[in-house]
């Protein structure tokens, strides 16, 4: 093991002895458990930066350590089998390692002041690095084993942090339905595992490469290869809220703010694109265009909802909902590098979104507190407004992140957006699937109204109450300085010096396309081409996006700002459409019909025949051993027990006989003798 | 008369019977420990005359002794059993030692 790869490994491990050493020792250190889990998590970014630069500048492709953790000795399908696991740092790892402890060591930061009132303040922050070490497992593991491993840690501690204010019941409900949601795709996932492990007898990753790059597929079939592609895709659709199984994202704003930072832009989330980035070669043509319109779908229903959503938290949930339906297309149309290009850019602005509008919410609910009024929604953009003055700083920065995601030029996610929008272009050149850039620009378009409509909701107009606004603060600095970070981290220069050309940059230099190891005649478009045709449409792309991005702001700024077109008046004309909208696709009442309805209708016939069959039977067989014994108990009673009485009343009554011949006097005796022995000679002597 | 072997044993089986009886009548220990030299000695007469009449010769005299030897033992162990006897329960009527019964 090289020291590069024992950084890695203190790296994953920081955050694990933070959450341990906070667990046991939290509730002693009660206000500086905040400040330990802190100060581990800053190390860790610091480690984490290094380990960054240290790839960047080596020429290896990757630093690898495996060992036998489960030996069989036996073979299957003539290769041994054995359970190997072990840890690997190349490009794409690096960076979301930076990724996730930048956003984590930030979110860590700015609860010290949000949660700083919270009963349960050190089991937070225990919790915040437990999810930490879980997505970093699964960034730095080099198998599908151990993947599956951390990817299960992840459920829980998302689980757990959810449901941190557990007493409100929405809060545990829907700490649950991110949780069982979840384990849907997980089992995809987990089935996809088992069919390569069972016909490769490896789950690494170079493993299953190597074993298909060598021409062997799973049963020899094109069509298992593309299932099992899907099964393991199933995962990342949970994880990374695509449709159908975003639903628990949204209730998952139940938890608090800095946790939705956490979940949305670094830990869970990401932890979708980053399976099918890293399961990228193995994807068949076929599977690709299955992840790329399940990727369109989830965006352009995620930004539609948007739209009417009023909690300022709904908003960014289902804004982060279609930016990840981005990334998973961009992965599925072959766009590699732009897919997880724009999930980096993306962790920096939503996590600066979220952050924000906690310190907003943070505001809002103290200053509503101030003035005694428990009513009022904290978290309404409705009940917001004018807050532009009161709070600079999170409204300068917050303005960043909305261009960021709007996809304005000189942002970092104008630059990761066009490259994946110019993807879809090339794609539909190769295949014909033009829905998808259609889909793309349009969501690029719905995704600038409804920020803009949120941002200027928050922060533009009027005070609703005058005497609320008296009491309306900026937050303090361990709020406004991970949002500063962010916002810095949102502008261009970081990713390319070229503000229009992303491919300038390192990432695209450093972080390029895996070799894809699919049999040719299933593969999608080989990379070169596909890029050579994305270089083609990036002028198109981009003014077709900055258009429809302009439009997209033109139109909040004109109903919103300006009120040149009435808001209400538009949801009244279109009542039908904004009510579904609203209602969110009906999707939760959608489930709630079938599957949940369905599941519990189960139970309850499970529940009946439970207690009637089952319980009859075993009631039944209880009667049965009642009856027998009662039966038995009287034939024990009267027939041995009167025979072995009989036995010794018999005994007793001879005893009483013979008792008479006992007289103890030895004479009578040597009479009977006498006698006795004059009878045998009368007998036999005669 | 000629005196044959029939004439010892009718005296030894009168002499037997006599001795039974006494063993069997008696209320004292003593005396039936004395019916019982009676029956001891009606054997005697029964070797003494086969050994006599029977061709038993010096064999049937030697026995005799013997008994005689083992009666004078018994006597003297049966004695000492009567003595604790009477130490036990204060009497040597054996109607009324009747413990055995129990």
């Amino acid at each position: 093991m090289t020291p590069h790869l024992i950084i890695a490994l203190a790296v994953l491990l920081l955050p694990l002895v933070s959450f341990i050493f906070l667990i046991f020792f939290g509730k002693r250190l009660t206000k500086i458990s905040g400040h330990i889990g802190t100060t581990f998590l800053g190390i860790d970014l610091l480690l984490a930066i290094y380990l960054f630069f240290a790839k960047l500048y080596d020429t290896a492709a990757s630093w690898d350590f495996t060992f036998s953790w489960i030996d069989f000795h036996t073979t299957l399908n003539n290769i041994p089998l054995k359970l190997d696991i072990g840890i690997m740092v190349d490009n794409l790892t690096a960076a979301m390692l930076v990724v996730v402890t930048t956003v984590s060591a930030l979110v860590h930061l700015f609860s010290l002041a949000y949660m700083k009132d919270d009963v349960r303040y050190s089991r937070y922050y225990s919790f915040l690095g437990l999810f930490t070490f879980s997505m970093l497992g699964i960034v730095l593991t080099n198998n599908y084993f151990m993947m599956y491993a951390f990817w299960e840690l992840v459920g829980v501690s998302s689980y757990l942090l959810i449901g941190h204010w557990y007493e409100k019941k929405s809060a545990a409900d829907a700490g649950k339905k991110a949780f069982i949601v979840n384990r849907v795709g997980d089992f995809g996932f987990l089935v996809g595992i088992m069919i390569v492990w069972m016909q490769f007898s490896t789950t690494t990753f170079s493993g299953i490469f190597g074993a298909i790059g060598g021409g062997k597929i799973p049963f020899g079939s094109d069509t298992w290869l593309t299932i099992a592609g899907l099964l393991i895709f199933c995962g990342a659709v949970g994880k990374s809220a695509q449709f159908p199984l975003h639903v628990w994202l949204p209730d998952a704003m139940e938890g608090p703010t800095p946790v939705s930072a956490l979940i949305h832009a670094a830990t869970m989330v990401a932890a979708g694109v980053y399976l099918v980035a890293r399961t990228f070669p193995i994807l068949t043509a076929d599977a690709l265009v299955i992840i790329a319109y399940t990727g369109a779908i989830t965006a352009f229903i995620a930004a539609t909802i948007a739209i009417v959503q009023n909690d300022i938290k709904k908003i960014l949930a289902y804004s982060t909902i279609s930016q990840l339906g981005y990334m998973v297309m961009g992965l599925g149309v072959g766009a590699f590098t732009s897919g997880v290009f724009h999930l980096v850019t993306h962790a920096a602005f939503k996590a600066g979104l979220f952050l924000g509008s906690g310190s907003v919410i943070y505001a809002m609910h103290n200053a509503l507190h101030h003035v005694n009024d428990h009513h009022t929604d904290a978290q309404d953009v409705r009940s917001m407004g004018g807050l532009k003055k009161k709070m600079p700083i999170t409204f300068w920065t917050m303005l960043m992140f909305t261009l960021a995601i709007s996809g304005v030029p000189l942002t970092s996610g104008f630059l990761s957006k066009d490259e994946i929008l110019a993807g879809t272009l090339s794609f539909a050149h190769f295949t014909g699937h033009s829905a998808i850039p259609f889909i793309g620009f349009f969501v690029a378009g719905l995704t600038a109204f409804y920020m803009f409509r949120m941002l200027i909701l928050t922060f533009f107009g009027d005070h609703h109450d005058a005497h609320r606004a008296e009491h309306l603060h900026e937050s303090p600095w361990v709020m406004t300085v991970p949002l500063i970070v962010f916002a810095v981290l949102s502008f261009f220069a970081w990713y390319s010096f070229n503000p229009i050309g992303a491919k300038d940059g390192w990432f695209y230099a450093k972080i390029t396309t895996p070799h894809v190891v699919v049999p040719e005649h299933i593969a999608a478009t080989p990379t070169e081409e596909f890029l050579e045709e994305v270089h083609h449409q990036h002028n198109l792309t981009m003014l077709i996006s900055v258009g429809v991005a302009g439009f997209g702001i033109l139109m909040a700024f004109v109903i919103y700002y300006w009120k040149k077109i009435s808001a209400d008046a538009l949801e009244k004309a279109l009542k039908s459409v904004h009510t579904f909208l609203y209602r969110k696709w009906y999707f939760d009442e959608l489930y709630d019909a079938t599957v949940v309805a369905g599941t519990i209708g189960l139970a309850k016939v499970l529940a009946w025949f439970d207690a009637k069959i089952i319980d009859g039977i075993v009631n039944g067989a209880g009667s049965i051993t009642k009856i027998t014994s009662v039966i038995s108990g009287k034939f024990d009673t009267y027939v041995v027990d009167g025979l072995v009485n009989f036995t010794a009343y018999f005994a007793g009554l001879f005893g009483l006989i013979f008792r008479k011949i006992q007289t103890g006097k030895v004479q009578t005796y040597i009479l009977f003798a006498v006698v006795g022995m004059m009878v045998f000679v009368v007998l036999f002597g005669m | 008369m000629e005196i044959t072997l029939t004439h010892f044993l009718l005296i030894s089986a009168v002499l037997f019977s006599l001795g039974v009886f006494a063993v069997i009548t008696r209320r004292n220990a003593i005396m039936v420990l004395m019916g019982i030299e009676l029956i001891l000695n009606s054997a005697n007469i029964n070797f003494l005359a086969f050994s006599r009449y029977g061709g038993m010769n010096i064999e049937g005299q030697m026995a005799a002794i013997f008994v005689i030897i083992l009666a004078a033992a018994e006597a003297a162990v049966a004695l000492a059993i009567v003595l604790n006897i009477y130490k036990r329960f204060n009497t040597v009527n054996v109607d009324e030692i009747s413990i055995l019964k129990d």
